[in-house]
């Protein structure tokens, strides 16, 4: 991992700062906590808690109860970790606009320093995943698509579809299309599994599975389409719209054309 | 051909002769061609929805033929090496790999490909609106109705056809189809596991699969469509083409073109155009990009795995079927399999396929019919049809309740449940609006013709009366219009006859009548020539008067319209 990779994240230089300030004892504890589950207590900075204290008896604590131990508007948070928090907010799911069967994926409300001050306040109340670190992240890079495909058709493809489109799932509620995700928000939802997703541990995902998975969703992204128009890669159902409306629609109004062509 | 003054022959001309000479003495072509060049086909945009099909069904042939260069049917596992990178070193099946190489190795393969899938779509989709077309206009009715036994034997066979086609490249939606229809056949009472046995040679998936359905889907089944398909074309032929009613137009004559040169022309040039717009799609709209969706692995599923979309309503039965299942002597009957995707398609060609055997049989109707009906002046036919098509797109469209609920942010089961519902009461709503607006197209036609049409003029009468002036619609006109006629729904048999014994096969004919009174019971009673001349004569002194009154100034292109009838 060199300094230049790392510095092409958006997310790079408040992340160096947020490093600097837990000191190396916890940066080594975050590097570790891509291979187990660490507890991000690594002992963040007094001001950052206190910080992320305040943000979050603003924002969440109607929801998550005054020391984030829950209420009936939102689950307790207290052994969630940093990552789970990180994942909700830079996603804009949390905090929840209004209870709906499922948060959905919106512009942020918090800026990156806020949001790593709310993680480290929740990473405080109990231990969890830590936010994996900018390396263990962009171990993507180097990482192989094809078998990251395989591990996407096993482990993700039943609920995302096969190049990563989204679906439905029962009562209303969705895996959502991961063609926004970041690979750090890839790799935390692996982690921390919200809502009706699995949990994909370091146990029975690695990080070099998670490192594949997040390189062929990144090729998803880019990769172009060799057969023209993609419909959305969506399967068959969409071929079929097609189909019928102006595929059809142009040979029957051919047939037209030709049968008021007499003579 | 009137010409009288013939050009010195040039070399193309004499070539042309010669050769046709040369055949002609060793094939007898002239009386062939005498007779049949100059046979009379009529002309209508809907007559060339069944030549959609046709001409689909060659370009599938034409490509299918360069597919087979390249494709293996084989389940052999291979690691794969060829050019695409995202699965190189991904073991897979041999015919998942060859399917790959032609996309990505082989010149012009993928466009072949999406040429092939694309028209085998617009195959089955044009041969369905080909029927439609048929049923609308009663063109089923005596002597066609084995055309139409061939025609559904076409569908089915079209529908085989390209499930099979879809199960070859062994990606991760053909295997998940390939085992649902292995689910399929497991449910049926007692035979099932047998039956699996038998076709997949052992448990499903196993090796045998693949390459029976190539021999099935390359020989047995085209085979079949291109026999049936020439049986189809010759009884057009012999039986003449229908046409629809119009000035001049008998149950008895043909009114249109010659086939060489106008229709043969038409056909040819339309040939072209479908397989231009065939090839346009293809090159610019993916289908079925199978190296997005990976080989078939038994383990792995995805999101939105969906059939073709003639498959669609069967996918869709299945997704609503609720799962009941029933224990007979304690073996399982899965009805939430039996049902939707084999008792509910039995169904559904049976009835297509007896569809005007039933309805002769109701209106008692042995005449035979080369006049096509107006889809209004059938009422009820037309309002069972759109009852027919309406539990079919309900059924189509929960096929696809998963992308709908992604897409419109709707939950999958409440689409479900609403499906469900919809499908026992949409056809009925159906066939009750279809008809009312039959009855009032009916009702409208009569209007026309026996208060004419209504010219926007309006007149003040000396008695300070105001009135519209009417015109008579035009000979043309009248002669679509006047094309109903009244039929009698078939009387209720007498219970017992003159010597009173009891009527024979009593219950039988009340049934009969009974339908055959509902079949016709709110039709508009057509207008009679006597009524027609009636009218007509009325329009015509009212106008006259009017014009003697002064009211009207003398208008020559009216009074012209009015001494032609
Ligand atoms: C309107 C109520 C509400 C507010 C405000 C709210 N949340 Fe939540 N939160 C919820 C609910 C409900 C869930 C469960 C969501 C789900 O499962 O989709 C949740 C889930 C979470 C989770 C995931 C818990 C887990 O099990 O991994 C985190 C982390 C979280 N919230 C953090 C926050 C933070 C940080 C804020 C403040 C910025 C916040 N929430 C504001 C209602 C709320
Ligand atoms: C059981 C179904 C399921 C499986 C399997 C699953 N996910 Fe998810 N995933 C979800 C759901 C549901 C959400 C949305 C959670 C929410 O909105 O709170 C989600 C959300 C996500 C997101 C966030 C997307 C966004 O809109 O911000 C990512 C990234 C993600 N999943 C990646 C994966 C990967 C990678 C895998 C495979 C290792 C996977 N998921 C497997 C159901 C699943
Ligand atoms: C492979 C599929 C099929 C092909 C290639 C095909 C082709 C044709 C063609 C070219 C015609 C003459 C033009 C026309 O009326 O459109 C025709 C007529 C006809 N077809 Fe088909 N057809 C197919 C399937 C069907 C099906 C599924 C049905 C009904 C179930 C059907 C029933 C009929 C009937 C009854 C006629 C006579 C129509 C008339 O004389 O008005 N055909 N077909």
């Amino acid at each position: 991992m060199t300094g230049r990779t790392l510095r092409r994240q958006p997310w790079a230089a408040p992340a160096l700062l947020l490093l600097t300030l837990i000191g190396v004892g916890a940066l080594v504890a975050a590097i570790d906590a891509g291979t187990q589950p660490a507890t991000a207590s690594g002992a963040p900075s007094q001001t950052q808690v206190a910080k992320g204290s305040a943000l979050f008896a603003e924002g969440c604590a109607s929801c998550h109860g005054p020391a984030g131990e829950g209420t009936t508007d939102g689950p307790s948070l207290i052994g969630v970790g940093a990552a789970s928090v990180d994942f909700q907010v830079t996603t804009g799911r949390m905090p929840l606009a209004a209870p709906n069967v499922q948060a959905m994926r919106k512009p942020p409300s918090y800026d990156r320093e806020e949001t790593l001050a709310l993680a480290a306040y929740v990473a405080a109340l109990g231990p969890g995943p830590a936010i994996p670190s900018g390396s263990v992240v962009d171990e993507w890079r180097d990482a192989s698509v094809a078998k990251g495909g395989e591990l996407f058709r096993v482990n993700c493809a039943q609920c995302h579809n096969f190049a990563g489109r989204g679906g439905a799932l029962s009562d209303g509620r969705y895996a959502p299309s991961l063609m926004s995700s970041t690979p750090l928000e890839i790799y935390e939802a692996m982690l921390t599994g919200p809502q009706s997703m699995p949990v994909f541990a370091d146990t029975s995902l690695p990080p070099e599975s998670k490192a594949e998975i997040i390189a062929y969703i990144e090729n998803l992204k880019q990769e172009p389409n060799p057969g023209g128009l993609d419909l959305g890669r969506f399967g068959p159902v969409t071929e079929g719209l097609f189909l019928w409306t102006a595929g059809m629609g142009a040979l029957v109004a051919a047939a037209i054309w030709i049968g008021a062509r007499v003579r | 051909m009137t010409a009288t003054i013939t050009p010195p022959a040039g070399p193309v001309q004499r070539g042309a002769e010669a050769t046709y000479d040369y055949l002609d003495q060793r094939l007898g072509l002239s009386a062939l061609l005498k007779t049949n060049v100059r046979k009379i086909f009529p002309d209508h945009w809907s007559f060339m929805l069944g030549e959609i099909a046709l001409y689909s069904f060659i370009v599938v042939l034409l490509t299918g033929t360069f597919l087979t260069f390249f494709y293996k049917p084989s389940v052999t596992e291979i690691i794969y090496d060829g050019s695409y990178l995202p699965l190189r070193g991904i073991p897979m099946s041999e015919a998942y790999a060859s399917t790959l190489n032609i996309s990505f190795d082989i010149r012009g393969g993928l466009l072949m490909r999406q040429i092939h899938h694309w028209a085998a779509l617009f195959f089955v989709a044009a041969i369905s609106v080909h029927m439609f077309r048929v049923f609308f206009t009663g063109a089923f009715r005596k002597p066609r109705e084995f055309n139409w036994l061939i025609g559904v034997s076409l569908l089915v066979l079209a529908l085989l056809a390209g499930f099979a086609g879809y199960s070859l490249p062994d990606d991760l939606l053909s295997g998940t189809g390939l085992r649902i229809a292995a689910g399929i056949m497991q449910s049926i009472p007692v035979v099932g596991t047998w039956l699996v046995f038998l076709a997949f040679e052992g448990e499903f998936p196993g090796t045998a699969f693949i390459p029976r359905l190539y021999t099935i889907h390359v020989l047995l089944v085209p085979g079949l469509i291109l026999a049936l398909i020439t049986a189809h074309l010759i009884l057009v032929f012999y039986q003449k083409h229908t046409q629809y009613p119009g000035k001049g137009r008998t149950n008895t004559n043909v009114v249109g073109y010659p086939l060489l040169p106008v229709y043969v022309a038409k056909a040819g040039g339309f040939f072209f155009i479908v397989f231009g717009v065939l090839t346009l799609i293809s090159a610019l709209v993916t289908i079925n990009p199978i190296w997005l969706y990976g080989p078939y692995m038994p383990d792995q599923v995805t999101a939105g795995s969906q059939p073709d979309w003639y498959i669609g309503f069967l996918e869709g039965a299945l997704r609503m079927m609720p799962a009941w299942e029933l224990l007979i002597f304690g073996y399982p009957i899965s009805l939430n399999v039996l049902v939707p995707a084999l008792i509910l398609p039995g169904l559904i060609f049976t009835l297509i396929a007896l569809y005007p055997f039933i309805e002769a049989w109701v209106t008692g109707d042995r005449r035979e019919h080369h006049l096509l009906d107006r889809p209004r002046n059938a009422a009820t036919r037309t309002a069972l049809g759109v009852m027919g098509l309406t539990f079919y797109v309900v059924l189509f469209i929960n096929g696809g309740n998963d992308v709908i609920a992604t897409t419109f942010d709707l939950s999958i089961n409440s689409i479900t449940w609403a499906m469900r519902i919809l499908l026992i009461l949409g056809p009925w709503a159906a066939f009750v609006v279809t008809k009312r607006i039959c009855l009032g197209l009916q009702r409208r036609d009569r209007d026309l013709l026996l208060h004419g049409r209504e010219t926007g003029r309006i007149l003040r009468l000396p008695s300070g009366e105001f009135v519209e002036v009417h015109e008579p619609v035009s000979e043309e006109r009248a002669a679509i219009l006047m094309a109903r006629q009244d039929v009698r729904p078939l009387p209720l048999p007498p219970a017992t006859d003159a010597d009173g014994v009891r009527t024979p096969g009593l219950w039988h004919r009340r049934v009969r009548s009974r339908l055959s009174q509902w079949w016709y019971r709110d039709d508009i009673p057509a207008v009679t020539p006597a009524e027609l001349a009636a009218a007509q004569s009325h329009i015509r002194h009212e106008l006259a008067a009017a014009e003697s009154m002064g009211v009207l100034p003398h208008e020559p292109e009216l009074s012209e319209a009015l001494s032609r009838h």
